[in-house]
């Protein structure tokens, strides 16, 4: 119930981290002329790794499956966009606090409206939610349609007149993001194994026996809704910074889709199992297009594959090794783990 | 707005909600019963669409090739529930929607190999190839009124054997307490396979019979998806009536929206669903 | 499907025996041209008929470009414009490409753009017809070889005023595309003297159009000009004709409304009139030599997309000749693209300082489910851009 795992976990993503973080070092050896843009890709999946970091708060802590999570996404997105001045930069120290202040509010409201609601209709409420802004920014005069919109100028890291950081050079950037990632996580560590994240996972288990124990579960719900949505949308801000384009694309329910396979793929539950599950998904993904045109039904035939053979994903292979299960007598601490990350075979039956 | 302009307008909201109840009822069938949520719900309605397309140029018959399509939807639904979905009744609703979003990638794709990516059409069929003059400048096909007959029937029909037949005493029945039902005897594991199958047909068969009056393109089932959870939810899941007239809300506020409030047009059902959440979190009908 | 393969098998075959080619002459190596367009989901058709034409194009110059062989790098762009950065980063920084050609979609072109910007990779767009690419975010190392909105639309103004129509409705989806469509045809029938009386915009992508065609006929307007493409183009025509309308009040169109549809809409076209920079039907010996060559290669009939794709191809062969197959000088190259006038199946084309083709526009009408072509709305037709300055 502690979010406690074995060591090796620990060593296999600090070992991952390592060699992320070094691939400026030892990337254009391998990748040649590539490295560039692997840089970029690696930048990219770290983004998009936040991103589904953040929805496992949700998703895998607190048992609120979302498929709307997009919202927030490219509400940071848009909210860069369109606060950014047209021909200057932005300094991110107002840009970065605006972008969670709009995901917050906006978290708070659709959150007052969906945490009502329960199970089945969570989904489809979330799901809907997401659609009516994609409906808003899609037509709305002054947001560049369906078409999208750039960003012109990447926002600067400042310090009176003093540049602290180039976020325009690619290798900053990807530093600078790995290091948001390294912040949202220790952060969801602690937060996790906070007295909040207990309550947290007390209604994941049982809601009905947190409300007789006297917690306001509603609130908690809704605060975990908005913490997810504020670190969705700096995922999303960072993405729209990258490459400087904001599209309505980003908003949409293929988005939470696509999201909720990294999470799937990952393992939920874990917050380190959706960086692992952003990665693969990002690569895999690559992989097929390589492969055929029709890499769709590859996908599509992974996903579930996953859900039926391997629903802990890598972050379950990692914590429970098949060869370690065999054995009933290995060590408590991983069976504990394991009972725990198996919260997905109490029946959720609502609605 | 004049009368006529109101009436014929009537008319369009009604149609479009008895078709939007047909694709929804299986949708809310499914979970009503099932407890599963399926995203691929638009894409068997695609594959409807097309199932009657490709038939009806092989046979050059539109009611034969609907008699042949049903079955093949029938089978489809048995095939996806016996492969994918019968592992999935104990566990999350999140390993539900990501199967279902992974068969929505599988179908779609499998959709463009086998019949390509161009947009196609059904003519609509004898003997209802023949239009009313409803005001001096505007018909309206008679095939629509068949189609709002042939949707009204079939909910009098899922209505009747719910509420009226020994099956669906067992379908409430299970839906409340499926170890209770198992208990007494029952095969729920037939009946869920019955359920999913009737549920993917009823879908693939809305498609079937709109598909001459819509044009026939890749993905045309992702949009309706979306617009049949809206009318689930705001009619309350796994509820019939609820299905029903939540789909005649829709149909109509989609009409009339478009015409009254073009500007929010493309939001208003969404916004609809917020102000019955607000008020009903379980939906009109639960 | 029979195109599909016979396309992987030359792919297999060209890369064969371009292994092979580039193993005798190391140093020459093949010019990379990379193809970002959709290959899976709506657009398909759309992706599939450009990499035709183009490759057409090519094999007809002995699959060369500038004495050098040809290797094309095939992305799927999905039609997804989040992701349009990445994949067109890939092509530029990953393949290496010396040209990208892309995309069909308006949004994935923003996406491209972002990064053509950036990276000054040399772009192609055979098909977007978004207004911005040429003119607000007009770059030099950006062409585009199909049309813009505006200019498909804006001889349709005229043409509707010169057959009498003064009161006109408008109807197209809520989003870019079909707005500058729109408003390009506003323009031009409005300068006239013309009145638009009503214009109808229909959520993105909602193919649903009784409540509107209700609306129309209470209306009761001399015309109605209309922008939809693919299936919501041919559940529109359909529709329009099926509540009867199409007798009193005369649809009038962008060419798109109807392009490679036709087939689709049952009958139900004949006698809509739209405009548009080609026509299958045109009679002259380019196009009969063109729609000949296509049909022999991949046995069917060519449509505006195939013939986008052909005159970009057609486009690289002539460029590359005049600078002998150099990629390395980009000045010179890009000066090459620009100075490029083709007797194109589509009739005479060059290009304007903003980088867009200057082209006929032709008025068309459906007879006996063809495009026949009625006459030149707008010859030799330039687009303004006049926000483009390079």
């Amino acid at each position: 119930m502690l979010h406690r795992y074995p060591k090796r976990v620990a060593v296999i993503m600090l070992v991952l981290l390592a060699i992320v973080a070094i691939f400026p070092l030892w990337g254009p050896a391998l990748f040649g002329d590539q490295s560039d843009f692997i840089l970029e890709k690696l930048t990219l999946m770290v983004i998009l790794a936040l991103f589904a970091m953040s929805l496992d708060l949700l998703v895998g802590i607190v048992g609120l499956v979302s498929l709307g999570h997009a919202l927030f996404f490219g509400l940071g997105a848009y909210t860069l966009a369109l606060a950014s001045p047209d021909f200057d930069a932005a300094s991110l120290w107002w840009m970065l606090p605006l972008v969670m202040l709009v995901a917050a509010v906006a978290a708070l409201v659709v959150g007052l409206l969906v945490i009502r609601t329960k199970g089945i209709f969570f989904i489809m409420t979330t799901l809907a939610f997401g659609q009516m802004l994609f409906y808003l920014i899609s037509t709305a005069p002054f947001a560049g349609g369906t078409d999208g919109v750039f960003i012109m100028f990447r926002p600067t890291l400042t310090a009176g007149e003093t540049m602290l950081l180039d976020l325009d050079n690619p290798q900053t950037f990807f530093y600078f993001c790995l290091g948001m990632l390294v912040a949202g996580f220790l952060f969801l560590r602690w937060l996790t194994r906070s007295y909040f994240g207990q309550v947290l996972d007390g209604i994941h288990d049982n809601e009905r026996r947190m409300q007789a124990l006297g917690y306001a579960t509603g609130g908690y719900k809704l605060v975990a809704f908005v913490i997810a949505g504020v670190l969705a949308a700096i995922a999303g801000m960072l993405a729209a910074m990258q490459y400087g384009f904001a599209n309505p694309a980003q908003l949409g329910w293929h988005t939470s889709g696509e999201v909720l396979m990294m999470l799937i793929l990952g393992g939920m539950g874990t917050i380190f199992g959706p960086i692992l599950g952003a990665f693969a998904y990002e690569i895999l993904l690559y992989v097929y297009e390589h492969l055929t045109v029709h890499w769709p039904i590859l996908m599509g035939l992974t996903i579930i594959a996953a859900v039926l053979v391997l629903p802990r994903g890598i972050a379950g292979l990692i914590i429970a090794p098949p060869w370690a299960r065999r054995k009933p007598k290995a060590v408590e601490e991983e069976e504990g783990v394991a009972a725990h990350l198996h919260p997905a075979t109490i029946p959720h039956k609502e609605g | 707005m004049d009368l006529a302009f109101f009436g014929v307008q009537l008319l369009n909201g009604l149609q479009y909600g008895l078709l939007l109840f047909l694709i929804a009822s299986g949708l809310t069938l499914i979970f009503g019963i099932m407890g599963i949520i399926n995203l691929a719900h638009g894409a068997m309605y695609m594959i409807g669409a097309y199932l009657v397309w490709d038939l009806t140029l092989r046979l050059g018959n539109f009611w034969l090739a609907i008699l042949i399509a049903i079955p093949i939807a029938v089978a489809l639904g048995l095939v996806i529930e016996r492969l994918f979905l019968d592992t999935l009744y104990k566990r999350d609703h999140l390993y539900q929607v990501l199967l279902t979003f992974g068969l929505i990638l599988v179908i779609n794709e499998a959709q463009r190999i086998i019949w390509g990516g161009d947009v196609h059409s059904v003519a609509i069929p004898a003997p209802f190839d023949a239009s009313l003059q409803l005001t001096d400048n505007l018909q309206y096909s008679v095939y629509r009124l068949f189609v709002m007959g042939v949707c009204l029937a079939l909910a009098g029909i899922i209505y009747w054997v719910i509420r009226h037949t020994r099956l669906g005493i067992i379908i409430r029945a299970g839906a409340v307490n499926r170890d209770m039902v198992e208990g007494l005897g029952i095969n729920v594991r037939t009946l869920f396979t019955l359920i999913f199958s009737v549920g993917v047909a009823l879908t693939a068969f809305a498609g079937m019979i709109a598909a001459p009056l819509t044009s026939i393109t890749p993905g045309m089932g992702d949009s309706i998806l979306i617009t049949c959870f809206v009318v689930v939810v705001i009619g309350g899941i796994g509820s019939i009536k609820g299905a029903f007239w939540g789909a005649i809300l829709i149909g109509m506020a989609e009409t009339f929206g478009s015409v009254l409030i073009p500007s929010i047009a493309s939001m208003v059902i969404y916004l609809i669903m917020a102000a019955v959440l607000l008020v009903k979190p379980r939906g009109l009908f639960a | 499907m029979k195109n599909l393969k016979k396309t992987a098998l030359a792919t297999v075959l060209g890369t064969v025996t371009l292994m092979s080619a580039s193993a005798a002459m190391a140093d020459n190596h093949p010019v990379k041209v990379g193809l970002m367009l959709p290959y899976s989901g709506t657009y398909t058709a759309l992706g599939e008929a450009i990499t035709n034409g183009l490759k057409l194009a090519i094999e007809q110059n002995g699959g060369q470009l500038g004495g050098r062989e040809v290797e094309y790098v095939e992305l799927d762009s999905e039609a997804n414009p989040s992701k349009a950065p990445q994949n067109m980063s890939r092509l530029v920084k990953g393949d290496g490409v010396d040209f990208v050609i892309g995309p069909v979609h308006s949004g994935v072109a923003m996406g491209m753009l972002r990064v053509a910007k950036q990276s000054g990779a040399i772009t192609i767009i055979p098909n977007a017809g978004l207004e911005a690419a040429t003119n607000q975010l007009c770059m030099p190392n950006v062409f585009r070889t199909s049309f813009s909105m505006w200019q498909n639309s804006f001889p349709m103004g005229k043409v509707a005023h010169d057959r009498g129509h003064r009161e006109v409705v408008t109807i197209t989806w809520d989003y870019a595309g079909g707005k500058e469509d729109v408003a390009g045809f506003k323009e031009a029938f409005e300068a006239e003297g013309g009145e638009i009386v009503e214009e109808i915009l229909v959520p993105f992508p909602s193919t649903e159009f009784q409540s509107y065609l209700t609306q129309i006929a209470s209306i009761a307007p001399d015309a109605v000009y209309t922008f939809f493409a693919g299936g919501g183009g041919v559940s529109f025509v359909r529709d329009y004709a099926a509540a009867g309308l199409k007798e009193s009040i005369p649809l009038m169109g962008s060419g798109f409304l109807t392009e490679g549809n036709i087939a689709a809409m049952d009958g139900a076209g004949e006698g809509v009139l739209t405009t548009m920079h080609y026509a299958e039907t045109l009679d002259s010996e380019e196009n009969r030599a063109f729609v000949s060559a296509y049909e022999a290669a991949f046995e069917v009939t060519p449509d505006t997309y195939s013939v986008q794709g052909y005159d970009t191809g057609a486009m690289l062969v002539q460029a590359l000749d005049a600078v002998g197959g150099n990629t390395e000088d980009r000045d010179a190259l890009i000066e090459a693209l620009a100075s490029v006038e083709l007797e194109s199946p589509r009739g005479l084309m060059s290009f304007s300082d903003s980088h867009h083709p200057i082209q006929n526009v032709y008025l068309r009408e459906i007879r006996d489910g063809k495009h026949e072509v009625v006459g030149v709305a707008a010859e030799q037709l330039e687009v303004p851009d006049d926000a483009c300055q390079m």
